[in-house]
Order: C-alpha cells, then sequence, then structure tokens
C-alpha cells in the first residue's frame, strides 16, 4: 500500500473575484477514512469539494492526491485517479434509467456496455436500488435520486468519494440507512468525506470532522474532540 | 432475455421497412415520383446524421450546411479538375468536412446552447460568402458536372433508379452507424452530456472529445449527402448547398420525428418532405407564399405542442390508450429477465 | 485614402450602426427577459415597413408620420406573437424554443408575400429626401433622419427602462429574472410587454429606412443576422451595450467593405461574432 496519504491538502485557497471562500485550509485524509466536513452555511464546503473534484481551480495552495499533485486537474482527470462526487443538488441524468445512470459511471473503467450494466446493477443493490433499476431517473423520489447519485459516483470505482448533502432531507429511518450505507463504502475500503448537516447522521460515523467557518478550517478532530471545541460551538452558536 | 426480443422485434420492423424501401421503385415508376422518394431519402439522410450531434449529444448545430456544401463540393472538385470517381470523392468530402469539424468544434464547443447555435450559423454563412467570391470554385456561377458521362463510376445516370438505391445505401449506412453510436458507451455518454454535463464530468467523461466525436461523425456523413445531391442535381452553387435554410431544414427534420431518437429523423423526413413537396405542387411555388405559410403553422404546431417530436406525440398517444401501461410492461420485462 | 474619404466612410457607418442598434435592442430585450433568442425579429422589422408603405400608398400619410401608427401597430403584434405561440413555450427545450421563432419568422414571410406579393416596392417622394452636404461629407436625408431617429426612439426605450416604474421592472427582469419574481414582478406581464416594444422597436427601425430601403417580404433576412452580432457584442439583455454595439458593427462592417471589399462585409461582422463569443461571450456590457 502506498505509504503517501490518499490526500493531502496544503494550504488551500478560493476566491471568486474578490470573495474569498475557502483560505488556507490544510487537512490529511488517509485510505478507508470516513471524514465529517461541517460548517454553518456559506462556510465554503462546497466550494472545497469543488476544488478537490477538479471544478475549481484553486487559488492558492496545493492538492496532492497518493502523493501526485493533482491542483488545478480537471473533473474528468479527478474521477479517473479515483474521486468521485455527489451534488447538493441532484443532477441525475433524467432521460436515462436508474441503472443507464450508474453504467455511466461504471463505463469509466469498462467501456463495454454489458459489463458495464452488470457493474451497475451490484452498485445499484448496494444503495437498496434494485427495484427501481428501469425506472426512468426523473421518476424517482429525491431521496432514491441521491443513493442513484452515490451508486453512480460508486460504480467509477474511487478511492474518495465526496458525498455533498445525501442525508438532507431525509426521516430518521431514512438517516440510519444512509449512515449504515455510509459505513458499508468505508468497509469497502472507500474513504469518504462527507459534508452534512445533519448532525445526528454524521458523528456517530465519522472517523474525524472538519470544521469550516468563514471559508478557513476552524477544527480538525475526532467527534467528541468537536464537540466540545468552544470555536466550533461559537461557530454554531454566532449563525 | 425482454429486451433481446425488443431489440429483435425493433429489427424486424427495421427489415421490413428496408424491404420496403427495397421494392418501393417497383411500384412506383413515375420519374417524378422517384425522384420525391429519393428526396425523401435524402432529407432522412440529413436528419439522422445530424441527430447524433443535435439528438444524442444535444449540441445544436444550426451550421450544418457547411459539411454538406464541403462535401459536395470536394467531390465535385475532384471530379472535375482529377477526374476522381465520386465513390471517392465523397469519402475525401466526408474527410474534409471532419477536419473542418474538429477546427470548428474545438473553440465552438467552449460555448453552450443559443450561443453554439449561434457560432455554427455564422461559420455556415462565412463559408457560404466566402466560397461565393471564390475564384477557383468558381463563385456564385457553380460548378457543373460533366453532361457527357454516365455510369456508376462517375455516379451519374440517366434514370432516377439508380440514384434511389445509391441514396438508399447511404441512409443505411447513416442509420447504422447512428445505431451502433447509441448502443455503445459513446452513445450513454452522449445523452449523459446532453442531460448533465457536469454530472457526467465528474463521472470521467471528457466533454470536449465527445462532443467532437459527435460532430466529427456529424460532419462526415453530412457531407457524403452533400456529395450525393451534386451527383443528382449535376449542379451545385454556395446557395444551394451552403445556406443557412438548409441547416434549418436539416435540423428540422430530425426535430419533427423525434431528437435523439434512431429512426425520428427518417419519420420527421417523410412528414416535412411530403408536405413540403405538396404544398408546392397543390399551390404552386411561384411566390404565392402559401407552401411558406403551411410549411411555417407545421414548424410552429410542433414546436409550440409537441417538443419530442411525432415519434414522442405516438409515445403520448400510446401511453394515454386505455389499457395500455407501459411502465409496467417494463417493470415485468425486468422481472421475467433470467 | 484620403481623411475625406475615411471621414465619408465613418459617417455612412455611423449611421447604418444606429438603425443596427434600435433593431437589436428590441432583440435584446426580448433575450433578457426570458432568454429566448427571436428569429423572426427582423421581420417585425419587415412588417414595420409594409406599415409605412400602406400608411404612404392607401392613405397618403408619410412614413415619418406615420411612425406612432407603426410602433402602435407593432406593439400589438409582439403581444399577440407572445400570447399565442411564446407564452407556450417558455419551459419547452431549447429547440423547440429556436423553431418556433424561426417558424413564425417564415410564417410572417409568407403571409407578407401572400397578401402583398414578393415584388420590392419604393415609397416615392417622402418628406425626407436628397443629399446633405457637411463640408466635403455627403449623405442621404432619409439615412440621416432615420438614424436621428433611431438615437430618439433608443433614448426614449432608455428613459422608459430607467426612469418609469414599469420600466425599471422590466430592466431588472432582463437583468436577472428571478430576483424580479421575488421582487413580486409580475413575469408574465414583462414578458408580453418585452415582447411588445421589441416588436415596436423592430417595427419603427422598418418605417425609419422605409424611406430609403427597398420593402419585400424577405428584407427582414438582411438585418437579422446583423442583429445577433450586436446582441451578442453588446451582451445579452443590454440596452446600453446594444447602442454602442450598433454603432461598432455598423463602423465595422463599412470600413471592412471599404478595406476588403463589400462583399466580404458580412463575413467580416460574422467573424466579429465568432470572436465575440469566444473571446467574450458576455459582451462589452453584459452580465457575467
Amino acid at each position: 500500500m502506498n505509504t503517501a496519504p490518499l490526500l493531502a491538502v496544503d494550504g488551500l485557497g478560493k476566491a471568486f473575484d474578490g470573495l474569498v471562500a475557502n483560505r488556507d485550509i490544510s487537512f490529511i485524509v488517509h485510505h478507508g477514512e470516513i471524514i465529517g466536513l461541517i460548517g454553518p452555511n456559506g462556510a465554503g464546503k462546497t466550494t472545497l469539494f469543488n476544488c478537490l473534484a477538479g471544478f475549481h481551480t484553486p487559488t492558492t495552495g496545493r492538492i496532492a492526491f497518493e502523493g501526485q499533485d493533482i491542483t488545478g486537474s480537471t473533473p474528468e482527470a479527478a474521477a479517473a485517479l479515483g474521486i468521485a462526487r455527489t451534488f447538493q443538488i441532484v443532477r441525475v441524468f433524467q432521460s436515462m434509467t436508474a441503472l443507464e445512470n450508474v453504467m455511466v459511471g461504471a463505463m469509466l473503467r469498462n467501456k463495454r456496455v454489458a459489463e458495464a450494466r452488470e457493474r451497475a446493477e451490484d452498485e445499484l443493490a448496494f444503495v437498496g436500488l434494485s427495484h427501481r433499476a428501469d425506472t426512468p431517473a426523473s421518476d424517482l423520489t429525491v431521496s432514491e435520486q441521491k443513493r442513484l447519485e452515490v451508486a453512480r459516483a460508486l460504480a467509477t470505482e474511487p478511492k474518495l468519494i465526496l458525498l455533498d448533502e445525501v442525508m438532507a432531507g431525509l426521516n430518521p429511518t431514512e438517516v440510519r440507512e444512509a449512515s449504515a450505507l455510509v459505513h458499508r463504502i468505508h468497509q469497502r475500503g472507500i474513504a469518504s468525506i462527507i459534508v452534512e448537516h445533519v448532525m445526528e447522521g454524521i458523528m456517530p460515523i465519522a472517523h474525524r470532522m472538519l470544521v469550516l467557518d468563514y471559508g478557513a478550517k476552524i477544527a480538525d478532530g475526532t467527534p467528541a474532540e468537536i464537540a466540545e471545541n468552544p470555536a466550533v460551538i461559537a461557530a454554531y452558536l454566532g449563525e | 432475455m425482454t429486451t433481446g426480443i425488443n431489440i429483435s422485434r425493433k429489427g424486424v420492423g427495421t427489415a421490413a421497412l428496408l424491404a420496403l424501401a427495397a421494392v418501393l421503385p417497383l411500384a412506383v415508376t413515375e420519374p417524378s415520383q422517384q425522384n420525391f422518394l429519393i428526396l425523401i431519402l435524402m432529407g432522412a439522410q440529413m436528419g439522422v446524421a445530424w441527430n447524433i450531434v443535435g439528438g444524442y449529444a444535444g449540441q445544436v448545430s444550426l451550421g450544418h450546411a457547411v459539411f454538406y456544401g464541403i462535401g459536395a463540393y470536394t467531390s465535385t472538385m475532384l471530379l472535375l479538375t482529377l477526374g476522381l470517381t465520386p465513390w471517392i470523392g465523397a469519402l475525401a468530402g466526408g474527410l474534409v468536412a471532419a477536419a473542418f469539424a474538429l477546427a470548428m468544434g474545438w473553440p465552438c464547443f467552449r460555448l453552450k446552447g443559443h450561443y453554439f447555435a449561434m457560432a455554427t450559423i455564422a461559420v455556415a454563412e462565412i463559408m457560404q460568402i466566402l466560397v461565393t467570391n471564390s475564384d477557383a470554385l468558381e463563385g456564385a456561377v457553380g460548378l457543373y458536372l460533366p453532361m457527357d458521362q454516365s455510369g456508376w463510376g462517375v455516379l451519374i445516370f440517366l434514370s432516377k433508379l439508380p440514384y434511389y438505391y445509391v441514396i438508399l445505401g447511404l441512409l443505411v449506412l447513416t442509420v447504422l452507424v447512428s445505431w451502433a453510436i447509441e448502443r455503445s458507451h459513446i452513445g450513454y455518454y452522449f445523452r449523459a452530456i446532453k442531460d448533465e454535463p457536469e454530472a457526467a464530468r465528474a463521472l470521467g467523461v471528457s466533454l470536449t472529445r465527445y462532443k467532437l466525436i459527435a460532430l466529427t461523425v456529424s460532419a462526415f456523413l453530412t457531407a457524403m449527402g452533400g456529395s450525393f445531391y451534386a451527383q443528382k442535381e449535376m449542379f451545385i452553387d454556395p446557395g444551394s448547398v451552403f445556406a443557412t435554410t438548409i441547416s434549418i431544414k436539416i435540423a428540422l427534420i430530425a426535430i419533427l420525428g423525434g431528437v435523439g431518437r434512431l429512426m425520428g429523423p427518417v419519420l420527421g423526413a417523410v412528414i416535412l418532405i411530403t408536405i413540403e413537396e405538396y404544398s408546392r405542387t397543390l399551390f404552386g411555388s411561384t411566390g404565392s407564399g402559401t407552401d411558406m405559410i403551411i410549411y411555417a403553422a407545421m414548424i410552429i404546431l410542433v414546436a409550440v405542442f409537441s417538443p419530442s417530436g411525432v415519434l414522442g406525440l405516438l409515445g403520448d398517444l400510446r401511453r394515454h390508450l386505455p389499457g395500455a401501461k407501459p411502465a409496467e410492461v417494463k417493470t415485468s420485462a425486468k422481472e421475467a429477465r433470467p | 485614402m484620403t481623411a475625406d474619404i475615411l471621414f465619408q466612410v465613418l459617417v455612412s457607418g455611423l449611421l447604418i450602426g444606429l438603425i443596427y442598434a434600435l433593431v437589436a435592442v428590441g432583440l435584446t430585450l426580448i433575450f433578457g427577459v426570458m432568454d429566448i433568442v427571436n428569429f423572426a425579429h427582423g421581420e417585425f422589422l419587415m412588417l414595420g415597413m409594409y406599415a409605412s408603405f400602406w400608411a404612404f400608398a392607401l392613405f397618403a400619410i408619410d412614413p415619418i408620420v406615420a411612425l406612432p401608427l407603426t410602433a402602435l401597430l407593432l406593439f400589438g403584434v409582439g403581444v399577440i406573437v407572445y400570447q399565442t405561440v411564446i407564452r407556450r413555450i417558455l419551459k419547452a427545450p431549447m429547440l423547440s424554443q429556436i423553431f418556433a421563432t424561426f417558424g413564425l419568422m417564415i410564417l410572417l414571410r409568407g403571409l407578407a408575400q401572400f397578401f402583398w406579393k414578393p415584388d420590392h416596392r419604393l415609397i416615392p417622394h417622402s418628406l425626407v429626401s436628397g443629399n446633405v452636404a457637411f463640408g466635403p461629407v455627403q449623405f442621404g436625408l432619409p439615412q440621416f433622419v432615420a438614424a436621428l431617429g433611431a438615437v430618439g426612439v433608443t433614448g426614449a426605450l432608455w428613459m422608459f427602462l430607467h426612469r418609469t416604474r414599469l420600466g425599471t421592472a422590466l430592466e431588472a427582469t432582463a437583468i436577472d429574472r428571478e430576483a424580479a419574481t421575488l421582487m413580486g414582478i409580475d413575469g408574465q406581464k414583462m414578458f408580453a410587454l418585452a415582447w411588445g416594444i421589441g416588436a415596436a422597436c423592430a417595427g419603427l427601425a422598418g418605417g425609419l429606412i422605409a424611406t430609403f430601403f427597398p420593402i419585400f417580404p424577405e428584407v427582414g433576412s438582411n438585418f437579422i443576422l446583423i442583429a445577433f452580432v450586436v446582441v451578442v457584442l453588446g451582451g445579452f439583455g443590454s440596452v446600453t451595450g446594444a447602442f454602442l454595439a450598433g454603432i461598432i458593427v455598423g463602423l465595422i462592417e463599412v470600413l471592412g467593405g471599404f478595406l476588403v471589399g463589400p462583399e466580404y462585409k458580412t463575413a467580416i461582422v460574422l467573424s466579429l461574432l465568432l470572436i465575440v463569443l469566444l473571446v467574450r461571450p458576455r459582451g462589452l456590457l453584459g452580465k457575467a
């Protein structure tokens, strides 16, 4: 196994037309780790995701993936290296069935349609959507579409998956299922960074939490440490 | 496998259609009517070719006449100057058009939606002006194919029938290419790019690469259609092959039948060319405007009432028929899979 | 090239550019308000020309005098087009929108041909005719009056958009539709208004050039591509941008035609469109 950490972010900053969304963020993610990424609205969580997944080019700082510098790479290059993501506002392929959506993900590693289909069926089963395989993606409920995005991302065989608010709007039972899903992703050896507002969903499963406020990292530690961190409490109370 | 049965049922339908097309000229012997059938096949071929980039990949080109014209001019110039057979000339035209598509797509694909559509119009219009003012290409005068030769070598015929089978062959080739794309990973990627380009990128799909593939293949096939046009009309000028009206008609055929559906443009061509030709013969083409009014009314009606084209409309009708529930049929099909 | 000729060329460019600006402000307003490209915009201009022609031929009303009537008539046409066709395709795919307005373009041309024949018509002996000379520079009085009129109408539109409540609401919708809706502006009403004003501007342009330009059903095709270039260069939705861009495009067209050859002037303008699209897609004054 590679001795370099899976992901090393060093001094990352991102500004849009002078508006700073991320400033001087540094952290490390190890293989298979579950990282919770929290912070008040507008703290820069989605911007950070977009930088990691190649959708934004950071203004400052470096991103290294398995020791390789990927700062400013394209999303497709990031995906090829093994960084997968979901979107906060779901972006399923509306004209396709659920299965076909996942097939597009599987095709990153295997262009043969029949084999991509098999792979996609496995991933749909993994997120519990097998019964909806042939349903048009546009007919799925929002919570199903979120799981579909997870399956689609997993089908690209990532080493790191970025999950953007997959638990938002779910009822308590569904939140428990989602937590279990993240745990099963961990068991497959895939690291995940999870942006989440639903604390009862993220706190029990995260190995480590990162807290952003006003674009900067204000805390990095175990969920228990974070819960007692004065800066974090201040950030949330001050909201 | 149920999908297998579905495909083969589709296959049987296609084979039956092809057989019908092959024997149709035996029943339709009147040259003007054969010409009408040829026009339909030409329209279908252009529409199916456009559909690859405009339908599946969702990149609306309104400048496809540039490829059509490049095909027509390349094969004709090669025939006139080098005496090269149009069989090779059409391939050369396809290659030139494909190269042009790469050069034009590289910058233009940074644009989205309306912006891309406008850029394609501009490219085709500029090309038309350049050709109109080119002495080497006889400018506005146009090019005449040799009248003193005929036969399969020069692809010039005195009767309509050989043209019918040539364009039928080209249409079949175009549909086969389109079908192969639809079934391969490329077809899935095209639809992904059309639906959600950002999500497609997150799954490792290079937008530029696959849009360029779509445009290049489409340009190649469209250019071959242009070469055929030159062979059939034996005369081309910038207005007859580079005009924006041709670009619009190509797109319209696909939209009318149903974009992103394999046989949509074929249906679109049957409807559009029929209405176009009949309104012309019924009301005369000498400027009364009636043919234009009918043509325009039809375009507006399709745009307003059936954005998914006639095939989409038929699908909607089928869903609304009592007793028919395709969604359930689909589910049971899945369960029946071994 | 002497300074006199250059000056002459620049003045011609400026005069035609102001007309382009007037055609394009309507187009950019419609696009800005609802993201629909109106391919039938040149046909609004054509209808404006015919309105002037018939006012002159039937009632002996001079095109310049008939301008308010032309504007009113075309405002009505714009609103009717919106209510019958455009309203139904607001949420349709872009392809449907393109083809709806493209169909309108052919429909209006066909109707003009059907009722008024494809012949080229001219309005003889308008109030404004003959030439004006400023020192060595000469230009037609009709062109001059048309350009003045274009400035007046564009100025009036600008005042309307910036100095009246209704106009501000329209401008707000053009700049940011979502924000405008949040501010309680009635989108449907604004859309219809944009079509009415857009068509009226094109109709006024038609009325202004009817004194010196031949009138025929397909006359709009001479203006629509240029108008697109102006809209793109000025920035989609920006009236001020369209005004400046109209002048620039007029100057480049005439200057390019003078330097390279008149047969290439459209190609030069379209190349400008491509360059702007690729280098600065938001145009001169468009929002990012």
